[in-house]
């Protein structure tokens, strides 16, 4: 399983463990949606253990971000290293998320 | 110059992952002598991911039985992949700007602009239904 899910107050953390890839994109969007289905509204994705992210990736996030506010909730992302904060640059959906440094800062800022 | 690795793959996006792997494990040797080898090994790996998804869901239509091939050359100067699909080909010249405001929230429509960024070179044949992605080399020390 590459996401473990984890909750601290009413945040709940989800870390990528390898890749948020087109073959796992789904995965993340079920466990998501099911935790917005049973009333959880403030989410944290963790990518301090994650390899790489394709377009995939980053597309199933600005979904899910997109039907979590919808929600009246926030979907936020931590821990992206350098390499990844550039795919998030790059694609200009650095401007669309909350991006903390650290899963610390995440639950601390909340 | 010949290939230093080809080989083929079913249109299967879980077997992705390990076909990426594969290429940059072949390319471990060289890419230690970067001058910024992990950002080489992750605009290898999103690049070539983009690629195959590309070439299994759009060029063959998800059809498993159709096949894609992958071919690496490793030149003095730059890493280079081809993936080629048997589809009819794709028209990649047409394909709007994701980062526009009203793209932006579009859950699609990154992968070739992804590719385009992160490498040196990306060209398509005629056909469209083959993509070469050159990735320029910038060693720190000569191998």
């Amino acid at each position: 399983m590459p996401f473990i899910v984890e909750q601290s107050g009413a945040i709940t953390i989800i870390s990528v463990t390898g890749h948020l890839i087109v073959a796992n994109r789904q995965e993340l969007k079920h466990v998501v949606l099911e935790r917005l289905r049973t009333g959880d509204r403030e989410f944290l994705v963790d990518f301090a253990e994650t390899g790489y992210i394709d377009s995939s990736g980053l597309g199933v996030l600005v979904s899910l971000s997109k039907k979590v506010r919808e929600q009246g909730g926030e979907l936020r992302l931590a821990a992206l290293n350098e390499d990844l904060r550039t795919l998030f640059q790059l694609t200009k959906l650095d401007t669309l998320f909350t991006i903390v440094d650290s899963r610390e800062e995440g639950l601390r800022d909340n | 110059m010949d290939p230093e690795l080809i080989f083929h793959l079913p249109s299967d996006v879980l077997r992705i992952e390990g076909a990426v792997e594969k290429v940059v494990a072949r390319c471990h040797r060289i890419i230690e002598l970067e001058r910024r080898a992990s950002r080489v090994r992750m605009n290898l790996r999103v690049a070539l991911a983009e690629a195959l998804s590309n070439a299994m869901l759009y060029g063959n239509g998800a059809d498993r039985s159709k096949r894609v091939r992958v071919e690496l050359t490793i030149t003095a100067r730059a890493i280079i992949t081809r993936v080629t699909d048997e589809g009819p080909g794709f028209d990649y010249e047409g394909i709007p700007d994701p980062t526009t405001p009203e793209s932006l929230l579009k859950p699609d429509g990154r992968g070739i602009f992804l590719m385009r960024k992160l490498l040196d070179e990306v060209s398509f044949n005629e056909r469209g239904n083959s993509v070469t992605l050159l990735l320029r080399r910038d060693q720190v020390r000569r191998e």
